[in-house]
């Protein structure tokens, strides 16, 4: 058996507890880069993670899709732009947006938040960073919606921290929609301490009007696992603050017992 | 199908007075005579092309090729025990145990990241994970050591930004880790940075790959990015001559990066590799076509027939000859059965790679290429990959050289009035920190990604990068890469030896079994007897210390012509050391840890008076003397030392003393966490008879500063000592002091330095320069 998480192909993990019976896609188009870190996170939160193929429509019955970071399509016209038009994509913005029934989770990482934007699926953009470079940083956020299906386990305004990477993640959005976003609590995770992008309001996440889609710049992936992720007050690299965003969906999909 | 005129091998043999443009592509005139010998004739328009990048500097080492032998010649059956591909191949692959395998390799971009610093150091990411790949290994790291001119030249600003964001740029976009490499500026690199870069992968046993061409009938494929008219010439006519003002600009030997399309071909070869679909494979770099189809060939059954026009192109009016020498980058050449044909192309049409079949592997010894039915290339391939020229370049020990190290800091101007009071010694601490050399360098390594793959368990700025392997037994890999080029200015014999040991060192205090060593031996002009010397003496003393070290070199690179103007660059032969760790969850950090309050401080090693090439003496305007003194041995039993310890779980935090020596060490490991200590270095002064301003700035080898709780403090000792090996306990850790005390034989008490003003000191100095990366 590989000890490597294998990108494409059978994904299954063993069936010993309930919460495995969630089972969690994770796309991976051509140049995502997290995905095996996206699907390590679902399996350390106890869920199943099931790899999706951009060039398929088929979501192989899953019961949430992550998108997870990277440059698809090398992010050469605009960061999330053609990905966007993946079959997965279209099977997923149907089933996300549904109007009736529980619409289908969908959490978007970095590259993923921005493809989720550019399918409208969530509102505003990522310009480049103000200071015009790629950084990463150990970056501490403000969880300031607990209601969704990807952040019920946490307090509300919360400090977690965890890494960030990227050179295009100044969300911008009109000051309508800023104006909504913030009056329906719509801001799901906000950047304490300096900016690190500009972002409007230090918005590092958001959510559409459902919950049940969310988007963020910076990666929980990398904050599951003592040793791996970023530096805590115990130690070196031992922040797991990430992983509640995994157990999260894990438990509001198979009812809560976490 | 052409506008010009095709020079076939029929036309070359009845035009043998045609005049060839060889001296412009770099060949000598001894060198065209050999071409014609070989032959038997003029060589046509694209042979010639062929031969003059294959024979070029960069690819076939003519000047260093007689030196490097040491690395194969002075190794003992032990050191080849975890060896599994050695020198020769696109990187060197050491055994892991458990079914693993690592292959790891260093190289340089330094001419083409002074003309374009972008792309320049771009595609010296992407050509170096190319090698990688061609083993059978996913790539999962790189590293980066880069060296600049004065932090204040003009030169330095343009640079080093492009520099940064083109390694960021291109390596972010492939999913490895940046885990660590070095920033030196020193006005010896104005207008000549250098800019390495290391790459590591991991694979299983039977995934290795080589790149030979076997089994007549197979097919030959070129897959990836399209072949366009970029980097043409650039191993030849860029890499392997000096600059000079006089000559027109180089920037289109500068080849241009595709990132998007290099991680396709990651994931492609890979499923390539697994689903075992490829005979042999061969990377694209330096040469190209003339590379991939020579070597291959000559590695295999020795014959190998191609159609030059099957090749797709970016530009459909390259010729024949730019075709062969273009360095277009994101390619790959394979050779394949007929019978995994149509699954290869299945492979290619998941990932969307754009391929097509060249021609086929042939028993006939000859590599014939042809262009449109006509032949125009018909040699024995051999001639153009491996029976290049091979120069025993005169050397001289440089008329300078005594004189140099007749000038030893003490003695000098430089070496008077030395800080000897605790608030002198205070000052110059927080002025060691904050100068270039020693300032936090965070600006460069915040623009990489340490996180991505989610098995990084060390990176900058911890002495070692650290890399799991295996998730379920946390096997795993550190790497660190040094090179002091002061020292081996001094002495390059001893530099080299120095730049191995610290790098050993290293490797060792993070608590990894050193295992092999790749080098990048960059020097200047090898038609200066002087330059050569240095060349020669650093080889020596490298392959020496392999020897005593017993840790072969599996591979590397040599960048010669590193000079601007006649000046050539410090001898710098960048040494990177690889390690293995059976979990790496024992690594040892190199700073004190938040929850360490009280923790003993011990230095292990013993300091001498060693100030020549050192920091300090740098920040005076002086370089002379000797560097400090090797002593190999020692640096075995300090390094067992350091692998028990973590093994055994007895130490918190580790650092080596290098540049800076004690005093840096002190700070270095207070400012990783910010936790403060409390030191005293009257011990230390009197044991080894030193003034306190030697004992902290002193640079002696083979010392490393640790710290452990107290509970382990006997346990600790007792093996120091039973290795004989000094030990010497300097202090505690104090996480709530905020800042670091040190006490000694000083007429005015200690000394201290906040945090909080050191941190600044520390870490403003880059992006003032270079501007601050947060709003």
């Amino acid at each position: 058996m590989t000890a490597e998480t294998p990108l494409i192909g059978d994904h299954t993990a063993p069936e010993t507890s309930p919460l495995a019976g969630a089972r969690i896609g994770v796309v991976t188009f051509p140049g995502t880069l997290d995905d095996r870190d996206a699907a390590r996170a679902v399996r350390l939160g106890g869920g199943t993670p099931v790899p999706l193929w951009h060039a398929e429509d088929a979501l192989h019955g899953v019961d949430a899709v992550i998108l997870p970071g990277g440059f698809s399509y090398g992010d050469y016209l605009r960061a999330g732009a053609i990905a966007r038009f993946a079959p997965v994509m279209n099977t997923i913005i149907t089933e996300a947006g549904a109007v009736a029934g529980s619409p289908l989770p969908v959490l978007g990482i970095c590259n993923g938040f921005q493809i989720l934007t550019e399918a409208h699926l969530l509102p505003g953009s990522m310009i480049k960073n103000d200071h015009l470079k790629f950084t990463c940083r150990d970056q501490v956020l403000r969880v300031e919606n607990t209601e969704t299906a990807w952040t019920s386990q946490f307090t509300q305004n919360e400090l977690i921290t965890v890494p960030m990477k990227n050179q295009d993640g100044q969300y911008v959005v009109d000051d309508a929609t800023l104006h909504a976003l913030e009056d329906q609590g719509r801001v799901v995770f906000r950047y304490v301490g300096a900016s690190p992008n500009g972002s409007k309001n230090d918005i590092a996440g958001v959510t559409n009007e459902r919950g049940n889609v969310v988007g963020l710049m910076p990666h929980p992936e990398h904050a599951v696992e003592a040793g791996y992720g970023p530096d805590d007050a115990t130690g070196l690299r031992d922040g797991t603050d990430g992983l509640t965003i995994f157990t999260s969906v894990v438990s509001s999909l198979t009812g809560g017992n976490a | 199908m052409s506008d010009f005129n095709i020079d076939t091998v029929e036309n070359a043999g009845n035009t043998p007075d045609t005049e060839l443009p060889w001296a412009e592509l770099g060949l000598k005139a001894d060198e065209y005579e050999r071409i014609l010998d070989i032959l038997g004739r003029r060589p046509t328009a694209a042979e010639l092309a062929m031969y003059s990048v294959m024979w070029s500097e960069h690819c076939s080492y003519k000047s260093s090729k007689v030196h490097l032998r040491q690395f194969g010649d002075k190794v003992t059956e032990e050191m080849k025990k975890d060896l599994m591909v050695g020198i020769g191949e696109n990187a060197g692959v050491t055994d892991l145990g458990d079914g693993w395998a690592v292959t790891f390799k260093i190289e340089s971009h330094n001419h083409p990241s002074y003309v374009e610093p972008y792309q320049g150091a771009a595609t010296g990411i992407g050509g170096i994970v190319r090698d990688i790949i061609s083993m059978g290994a996913r790539p999962v790291a790189v590293m980066d050591p880069l060296r600049f001119g004065d932090i204040d030249h003009p030169d330095t600003q343009r640079v080093l930004p492009g520099v940064v964001a083109g390694i960021g740029g291109y390596g972010n976009s492939l999913g490895l880790p940046n885990i660590g490499g070095e920033v030196v500026f020193d006005s010896v690199y104005q207008q000549n940075p250098l800019v390495n870069a290391l790459a590591v992968g991991v694979m299983k046993h039977e995934d290795l790959r080589l790149a030979n061409a076997s089994g007549v009938g197979n097919k030959v494929v070129l897959f990836g990015a399209r072949t366009g008219g970029d980097g043409i010439g650039g191993a030849s006519v860029l890499a392997s001559e000096s600059f000079d003002d006089t000559k027109p600009s180089k920037r289109p030997a500068v080849q241009v990066g595709d990132p998007f399309a290099e991680k396709v071909l990651i994931e492609c070869c890979l499923e390539l590799f697994h689903n075992n679909l490829v005979e042999g494979i061969q990377d694209l770099g330096a040469a190209g076509i003339s590379c991939a189809t020579s070597e291959l060939a000559s590695n295999g059954e020795g014959g190998m027939h191609v159609e030059l026009t099957d090749v797709l192109l970016r530009d459909p009016t390259l010729t024949p000859g730019e075709i062969l020498m273009s360095e277009s980058q994101e390619r790959m050449m394979a050779v394949v059965t007929p019978e995994n044909a149509e699954a290869f192309e299945a492979v290619m049409s998941t990932w969307g790679v754009e391929f097509s079949w060249l021609g086929e592997v042939t028993d006939t010894g000859r590599l014939i290429i042809e262009w449109d039915g006509e032949t125009i290339v018909d040699v024995d391939p051999r001639t153009v990959a491996h029976d290049g020229p091979v120069y025993e370049r005169p050397y001289h020990r440089p008329t300078w050289q005594d004189t140099l190290q007749a000038d030893t800091f003490r003695s000098s101007e430089a070496g008077q009035g030395l800080p000897a009071t605790a608030e002198d010694l205070g000052e110059a601490v927080l002025e060691l920190m904050s100068s270039p050399n020693m300032a936090d360098k965070s600006w460069v390594t915040d623009q990489f990604d340490r996180f991505v793959g989610g098995n990084t368990a060390l990176s900058q700025p911890d002495d070692s990068g650290v890399i799991r392997v295996d998730e379920e037994t946390g096997l795993g890999v550190g790497l660190a890469t040094d090179c002091n080029d002061r020292y081996a200015y001094l002495d390059p014999y001893t530099g080299a030896q120095l730049a191995l040991a610290e790098a050993y060192r290293n490797v060792a205090t993070a608590g990894a079994v050193p295992l092999a060593v790749s080098d990048c031996l960059n020097f200047g002009s090898p038609e200066d007897p002087e330059v050569m010397w240095q060349f020669a003496e650093a080889v020596r003393g490298l392959a020496d210390a392999c020897m005593e070290l017993g840790i072969p070199v599996t591979g590397g690179n040599v960048s010669l012509y590193n000079q601007t103007a006649g000046r050539a660059i410090h001898p710098t032969p960048v040494v990177g050391v690889l390690g293995k760790f059976d979990d790496v969850s024992r690594r040892t950090p190199s700073g004190f840890q938040r929850w360490a309050d009280g923790q003993a401080i011990y230095l292990l090693g013993t300091t001498r008076d060693e100030l020549d090439g050192s920091e300090f003496a740098r920040q005076r305007g002086h370089l002379g003397g000797m560097p400090p003194a090797l002593d190999l041995n020692a640096e075995k039993v300090l390094g067992e030392i350091l692998i028990n310890a973590s093994r055994d779980g007895m130490i918190d935090a580790a650092h080596d003393l290098s540049e800076g020596g004690l005093a840096a060490a002190l700070a270095e490991m207070s400012l990783r966490f910010g936790v403060g200590s409390r030191t005293s270095v009257h011990e230390l002064c009197e044991r080894d008879g030193l003034d306190p301003f030697t004992a902290l700035f002193s640079e002696s080898q083979g010392r490393v500063l640790v710290s452990l709780p107290r509970s382990e403090e006997l346990r600790f000792t007792d093996m120091t000592t039973a290795r004989g090996f000094p030990a010497l306990r300097l202090g505690v850790v104090d996480a709530e002091s905020g800042g670091i005390e040190v006490a000694g034989p000083f007429s005015d008490g200690s000394f201290g330095i906040g945090l909080d003003e050191l941190k600044e000191a520390w870490s403003s100095v880059i992006p003032s320069k270079f501007g601050r990366v947060e709003a």
